[in-house]
């Protein structure tokens, strides 16, 4: 089963990280990290007219947690925070591949979601409080 | 001496839990620092408390509940031997080493710490011999100063002198260290720090999670103040937890929880408190994981401290050998192995623990992966996290062979 989880397309993310770093003037930075493991992840957004025109993201931590976040930027990448407030767990599940990770790693590969939902409803929270309120209350999210 | 001279076949037959497979591959344990595997007489003691005397201790006077405190008292006595105390009144049962800490820091600490004052630890305590101290310091406007390790995870026991040499207002009230540390295995030559720190009329606290499981203790010689470990780390249940303290200490000490059973006399305005070690007995304890714990303790002194010691130092080295040949690894801590205890914290290559940890679990065999609760020494090191494997008495060559093949997977799965 390792050999299903650590994939090439795993390991390259992981060794070749997207969108990695950092973005002056971000519109917002969040940051969360997963008690058990250590894995960190910073997330940095540019948002213009509705839509993420720039997404970067700074972390450490393992294989699975690195590559979902750099794999989850290249996702949201241009796309409208309509959409990217919508994207559930299986879909990034899905995306990176690993549908069968544990209870304890899957906390890893959604990581990287949750700190952008995080994000969004900081967001959101001054611009439309309503649509904050829902996000976070949406217990699927996070 | 050799490993096989512990007669580990014989051992591993009282373990259930050894005969197990997953997925056709035998089951390899390796965390043995986070907590041990439970022999069939631990098991056995326990089904039996519950099955004919299962009843409340130190109050009713039928014959069931006489024969549990008995059992009770009896694992009481048995603890005392095995570290040597002067009496069992100076043993009390907790839940874990960590509510033992947290009944010092509590009943102790308020009472002596005051403003100014300052707590002695080192960069590579666990948590728990870390954060209740802070909380303590927090309150009282103390201060912690915590003692430097090398790269080794050694203390420089001249800066301990020193330190204690030009403290010229006496305002160092309590040092606080762990024997054996969890992450790095290092065992601090705790007799010669407790000699020092008595020179200038310190106290001294040892957490033994780690060492009380490995080592002979013996606090009589050791002279310590307190000593905090857990049975689940010794062959015995989770749930339990030992604190010795000197008597006259501890006499001294207020109550930590309080209810029933830790008084004599309860009025409206006033309560007695109960005699040592009921006075930090609240409520109903853990009886049969206490009960269960004699059994534990049965079986270590069965094999013998010293036997265990061997065994572990032998695998140690065996294990250090085979990982030095990778030249992917990076191993923390003393190489001299008289210095160690049977635990390797290692990294491999660029891999993270978790993943090695994730890696190995396929092969069956399960190793620690993470911060140990000891992220102080994390940053000390400079690391997120380690991977690590400890052993105790039923582990083998054969195991740790079976290990060293699956780092040989993982460096060719990360292609390192």
């Amino acid at each position: 089963m390792s050999d299903d989880i650590y994939r090439e397309i795993i390991l390259d993310h992981y060794r070749n990280p997207r969108n990695k770093g950092k973005i002056d003037n971000a519109d917002v930075v969040i940051h969360d990290s997963n008690p058990l493991c250590g894995d960190q992840i910073d997330i940095y957004l540019k948002v213009v007219e509705g839509q993420i025109k720039d997404i970067k993201f700074d972390g450490k931590g393992c294989a699975i947690s690195q590559a979902s976040a750099s794999m989850l930027t290249e996702m949201v990448m241009d796309k409208p925070l309509t959409t990217a407030k919508d994207i559930s767990k299986d879909e990034v599940l899905e995306n990176i591949g690993l549908t069968n990770l544990g209870p304890a790693r899957i906390k890893c590969a959604l990581l990287s979601l949750k700190v952008l939902k995080m994000g969004m409803v900081k967001y959101y929270s001054d611009k439309e409080p309503t649509t904050a309120e829902k996000m976070e209350k949406d217990s699927n999210l996070f | 001496m050799q490993s096989s001279e512990l007669e580990t076949n014989k051992i591993r037959n009282d373990f259930p839990i050894l005969t197990r497979k997953i997925n056709g591959k035998p089951f390899v344990y390796l965390d043995n620092a986070s907590t041990t595997q439970k022999p069939l007489s631990v098991i056995n003691k326990i089904v039996n408390y519950y099955s004919f005397y299962n009843s409340n201790i130190h109050r009713a006077v039928y014959d069931i509940a006489e024969e549990a405190t008995h059992a009770y008292e009896l694992t009481r006595q048995k603890v005392c031997k095995f570290i040597n105390a002067n009496s069992p009144q100076e043993i009390i049962f907790t839940r874990n080493a960590t509510e033992a800490i947290n009944l010092v820091s509590y009943s102790w600490g308020r009472k002596n710490i005051q403003k100014g004052d300052l707590i002695i630890l080192s960069e590579q305590e666990h948590h728990s011999n870390i954060v209740p101290w802070q909380i303590l310091a927090k309150e009282k406007h103390a201060k912690i100063k915590y003692l430097k390790i090398d790269e080794t995870g050694n203390l420089n026991l001249n800066e301990l002198e020193a330190y204690l040499n030009s403290n010229n207002n006496n305002n160092i009230k309590l040092i606080s260290l762990c024997h054996m540390s969890n992450a790095l295995g290092n065992i601090i030559p705790i007799d010669k720090i407790i000699n020092t720190a008595h020179a200038y009329g310190i106290p001294v606290f040892v957490d033994g999670a780690q060492s009380v499981p490995h080592l002979t203790t013996d606090v009589n010689s050791l002279d310590c103040e307190f000593l905090a470990f857990s049975a689940h780390k010794m062959l015995g249940p989770t749930g339990v937890g030992i604190l010795y303290g000197k008597k006259n200490i501890l006499e001294e000490m207020d109550p930590f929880i309080c209810g029933g059973d830790m008084i004599k006399e309860v009025h409206k305005e006033k309560t007695l408190f109960n005699d040592l070690p009921y006075k930090f007995e609240a409520g109903t304890p853990n009886i049969a994981d206490v009960i269960g714990f004699s059994s534990a303790l049965d079986y270590l002194n069965e094999i013998g401290m010293d036997n265990i010691r061997n065994h572990e130092i032998e695998l140690t080295k065996y294990a250090l050998e085979k990982m030095s040949e990778l030249k992917q690894i990076k191993v923390y801590g003393d190489v001299n192995l008289q210095n160690r205890g049977g635990i390797i914290s290692f990294n491999l290559g660029d891999i993270h623990p978790h993943d090695l940890a994730t890696i190995l679990n396929e092969d069956c065999i399960a190793i620690r992966s993470g911060h140990h609760c000891a992220q102080v020494l994390m940053e000390k090191l400079e690391v997120s996290a380690t991977s690590r494997v400890s052993f105790y008495i039923y582990n083998t060559k054969e195991e740790i062979n079976i290990f060293i093949n699956a780092l040989g997977k993982a460096i060719k799965l990360f292609q390192l």
